[in-house]
């Protein structure tokens, strides 16, 4: 096997051993960067000089028998709107063209401090907003199981970037399944934590009380320990939770017997038969190693998506006010002040945050309030009840990832088809739930298909012991995409 | 500027309704939601970090340090304290405003219901206060020419507003509650409340109606009044401003007005058409602010006897005027200095004479030395035993100003100095007569013009006389009455 596909464990393991540097394998994957990310359009930023360096660093203190952190010359590729010192940071937006931020977020300090190398940012939509990176002001992104095919999005770069192996692991950020759902699109691990487990400092706001930062993976194992390095207590996030960190990679003990998996009827509606089938497999599989299933019920299921058009437009036309033309990114020079602000948003923001802007900015008016932003944070309560019920009775909740497998570039032209792709993700952020999608087989036609698990508040422990299991049992294994790149 | 008897006159019929909210600057290291430090007068956007310039990315986090002094506040105004009280966003943009938003406190304010006990000129009165909540500052905007220089050094520093019911009846009252709630704040160590610094700001909601009438009328809202003197001036000119208009026949429209200070008038700024949506929402990067037993338990052991509380116990227990018991709270260290001599004093009557000595001699001492009371080279048990020596006769008051005045220059304690230099009154009848009659015997003349000539000012002469022989020893009264029998009138 070649070295773009190695493990975040095997390949900090080789370096640490010797085996090889860690400039080597930086090279190796700039080399692989430039000659496949033409066709793939993942990176939006390479920082060859960046990434060398901190390899040459790497490299430096193993030569001096220094202890090497846990992801020691690891390549990681960061989603774009992960705020990067020095490093230009755009959130795949026009308006913050230009931008090289003072300092690192959090999870990048902790990836910097593990001993892993920046590779790069890559592509999402913009600012986080929509479930194919077409949103991007910058590129498409194709999926590298079927270029003419979307790689999810909104952290669609990250995905495919893991997928193509043109890093070890990735960082996106998931506000509505924004990580799970492009992991599903192109066969790769993606994790979303407990709201609260992962600090947001550093993290380009999309919608407050949903946003988390999280890892895609080619394994479950590589994101329990992607996952370890980036979550904990940080003082500068206040919603971020001051609890243990667990070991999470004890949590894959391969084993299910007596695990209660809950399976919600509202999910089971109206998905792709395809993608039934590959779910099916996953629920006999898991029974076959000693599971029990919990048929349930989680009624408020229908309202998560209204309710999730409220609440994350309403804190995006918060959070992107800031982008004025007055600090920092473009400026469009006009007459006036308010001609300056109309002409600066008009030309950097996209149609899609617009409407989102638009959409936020009515729920928020006066007298409106109630009727809507209010009414759909009442409503994230009855759906976090419904999940608390559901855990009286079950683990661990299994779902389909998405309805579909990955589509075709502008397949969905209707904003609202657009956001029925996350239907069965938004659940969870509402909530504040831990989820993950793990590959689960491909179509006939060769896509990947993903399972989603749910679980407890902090209970990230189960995802990743029942999502090492479906891996095991009906994961794609040795399967790598031949879309683009195929097996160098 | 309106003469004092039209306005007089136009009061009579017209009863002005005033409301006020107030900004006062918490005296914190550094800014309500990062790290970066409060200084006045930094050169521009010195005081800033990545929060604060409002990039992508940071998050705020709320400095404890701003609970305590806010509580403090609330306490002192006896309001009803919110156990979780929420920070909600306040929308609208400006260049001055990094975020796009103020982050503030909407529905779920810190503190509800309080109420101020004004010193006024007459006695205590008492202004509810609606409401007291926590916000950021926003930052400076300068217009040069067509050019517009934004600082940030005030942007996140944190604030308290503090907003009264509409109850204040006259612009006179407005500024007396301006300055109680300045004397508040400063006497609480929570802001150095200085208006020409901005750390104390006022915008007054103005409206008038016939006295008589229950309903309100249409309200304007006056903003920039940033000196005390302003206060009154601004509110008065658009008292008189509303009820030209009205008498006028015209209406008052609901609108925000600008005081321009230099032109002693306000402009229209803003119609209500034209007011922002604020559109506030509860901002979900901030938990809510908790208000726990201990942090409370602090600050009521922290609190103690208020300015208020002072004034009334001043006249009712040491017998101290209005006007002396408001001087005398006028500062903490003051009346700290006033209840530090009372309590060396023997008797809880010596207070109307220790004031006397604190506003006459002590006061007048430390201007003249350009001392803080605080600084005060004479401490309050001094002044109290010389405040004895005087009151029990040992010496006069007059010679007590002497005495007052080595002891402040020299820290020495009056009784030594009375002793070293045996200024000690004289108050022995038979002495006095001694002295008395040598000096009759010395001026007849004089004598004779006093007592047959009916020449009363010489009376004066006499006393002077005698103070001079007994280098202003003698008892006055004991003079006096001795100085009457020997001259026969």
């Amino acid at each position: 096997m070649t070295t773009q596909f190695w493990s975040v464990a095997d390949t900090a393991r080789r370096i640490a051993a010797g085996e090889i540097s860690a400039t080597q394998i930086v090279e190796t994957m700039l080399a692989r960067i430039a000659a496949i990310d033409g066709e793939l359009g993942a990176y939006l930023a390479v920082d060859g000089i960046g990434a060398r360096a901190a390899a040459a660093e790497i490299d430096r203190q193993r030569a001096v028998n220094a202890i090497l952190g846990p992801l020691a010359g690891v390549p990681i590729a960061l989603k774009d709107v992960l705020v990067t010192r020095g490093l230009a940071t755009t959130a795949a937006s026009k308006i913050l063209q230009g931008w090289i931020p003072p300092y690192d977020a959090h999870v990048v300090d902790r990836l910097r401090s593990a001993g892993a190398i920046i590779l790069g940012k890559v592509n999402c939509d913009e600012f986080a907003m929509g479930s194919s990176t077409e949103n991007s002001a910058y590129q498409p992104t194709r999926n590298p199981w079927d270029p003419t095919r979307v790689p999810g999005g909104s952290s669609g770069g990250s995905s495919a970037a893991v997928a193509a192996g043109l890093c070890a692991a990735s960082l996106g950020t998931d506000t509505g399944g924004s990580i799970r759902q492009p992991a599903a699109f192109c066969g790769v691990v993606g994790l979303k934590p407990t709201y609260g487990r992962v600090s947001r400092w550093g993290v380009v706001a999309f919608a407050s009380s949903l946003d988390q930062v999280g890892p895609l993976t080619r394994s479950v194992a590589d994101a329990a320990l992607v996952l370890q390095t980036i979550a904990g207590f940080d003082p500068r996030d206040s919603t971020s939770l001051d609890t243990p960190v667990p070991r999470f990679t004890d949590a894959l003990t391969g084993e299910v017997r007596g695990l209660r998996i809950g399976i919600p009827q509202e999910y089971f509606e109206a998905m792709d038969d395809e993608i039934r089938a590959g779910l099916t497999r996953t629920v006999d599989a898991l029974v076959e190693r000693g599971a029990t299933t919990v048929d349930l019920s989680l009624p408020h299921t229908k309202h998560a998506l209204p309710a999730y058009y409220l609440v994350a437009p309403a804190e995006a036309s918060s959070n992107l006010a800031r982008f004025d033309g007055v600090r920092y990114g473009q400026r469009v020079e006009a007459a006036d002040l308010l001609e300056m602000y109309a002409r600066t948003r008009g030309a950097g923001f996209g149609p899609e945050v617009k409407r989102r802007i638009m959409l936020g900015t009515y729920a928020l008016r006066s007298g409106y309030y109630d009727a809507y932003y209010k009414k759909a944070q009442q409503v994230r309560t009855l759906i976090k009840r419904d999940f608390d019920r559901a855990f009286q009775f079950c683990d661990v909740i299994l779902t389909p990832t998405t309805p579909t497998p990955a589509f075709r570039f502008g397949a969905k032209t209707n904003p609202v088809d657009m956001y029925l792709a996350d239907v069965f993700t938004l659940s969870c952020n509402l909530a504040g739930l831990p989820g993950i999608s793990v590959p689960c087989g491909l179509t006939s036609e060769g896509l990947p298909i993903g399972a989603q698990l749910l679980g407890r508040p902090l209970d990230e422990a189960v995802l990743l012991r029942a999502g090492g299991v479906i891996e095991a049992a009906v994961g794609l294994g040795e399967r790598r995409p031949a879309g683009i790149g195929g097996i160098a | 500027m309106t003469e004092p008897r039209e306005l007089q006159a136009l009061l009579e019929e017209w009863e002005p309704v005033i409301g006020l909210e107030v900004h006062v600057q918490l005296a914190t290291k550094s800014k309500i939601f990062s790290p970066s430090a409060i200084e006045f007068g930094a050169s521009p956007n010195s005081l800033t970090d990545p929060l604060v310039m409002g990039m992508p990315g940071t998050l705020p986090v709320f400095n404890q340090a701003v609970l305590a002094l806010a509580l403090k506040l609330g306490v002192a105004t006896s309001s009803q304290i919110r156990a979780r009280s929420r920070f909600a966003r306040k929308h609208y943009f400006y260049p001055d405003l990094p975020k796009g938003y103020q982050i503030s406190q909407f529905d779920e304010p810190l503190c509800e219901n309080g109420h101020l006990d004004v010193i006024t000129r007459t006695g205590l009165k008492r202004v509810k206060l609606q409401r007291i909540h926590l916000e950021e500052d926003a930052g400076k905007t300068t217009h040069v020419g067509a050019a517009s220089h934004v600082d940030l050094n005030r942007a996140g520093v944190p604030l308290v507003e503090v907003v009264t019911a509409p109850e204040l009846g006259s612009a006179e009252e407005a500024g007396e509650f301006m300055r109680s709630l300045h004397r508040l704040v400063r006497w609480l160590d929570i802001s150095e409340a200085d208006m020409d610094k901005g750390q104390l700001r006022c915008d007054a909601n103005v409206s008038v109606r016939l006295r008589g009438e229950d309903r309100l009328g249409v309200r304007t809202e006056l903003k920039n009044i940033n000196s005390f003197r302003f206060v009154e001036h601004a509110i008065e000119s658009e008292i008189v401003r509303q009820i030209r208009i009205i008498e006028g026949g015209g209406r008052i429209t609901r609108e925000t007005r600008l005081w321009d200070a230099d032109r002693g008038q306000s402009q229209p700024m803003r119609s209500k058409e034209e007011a922002n949506d604020y559109r506030y929402f509860p901002d979900p990067d901030l938990p809510p602010l908790v208000v726990d037993g201990p942090i409370m338990g602090q600050i009521l052991r922290s609190l103690s006897e208020l300015p208020s509380a002072r004034f009334e116990r001043y006249q009712r227990v040491h017998g101290v005027s209005l006007d002396d018991a408001r001087t005398l709270v006028s500062e903490r260290a003051l009346a700290d200095f006033f209840d530090a001599a009372v309590a060396a004093h023997p008797s809880e009557r010596g207070g109307r004479m220790i004031a006397n000595w604190i506003l006459t001699e002590l006061l007048g001492a430390l201007h003249a030395t350009a001392t803080s009371v605080a600084r005060s080279p004479m401490l309050p048990t001094t002044l109290a035993a010389l405040v004895v020596l005087v009151e029990n006769g040992t010496i006069s008051g007059k010679i007590g100003k002497d005495v007052f005045e080595e002891s402040y220059r020299t820290g020495e304690a009056p009784a030594a100095i009375v002793e070293r230099r045996g200024l000690q009154q004289l108050s022995d009848p038979a002495a006095l007569w001694d002295i008395i009659n040598r000096i009759v015997g010395a001026n007849p003349k004089q004598a004779e013009a006093f007592t047959v000539g009916g020449k009363d000012g010489l009376f004066g002469f006499f006393v002077g006389q005698v103070m001079k022989e007994t280098q202003g020893r003698a008892n006055p009264v004991i003079t006096s009455d001795l100085l009457h029998k020997r001259l026969g009138r």
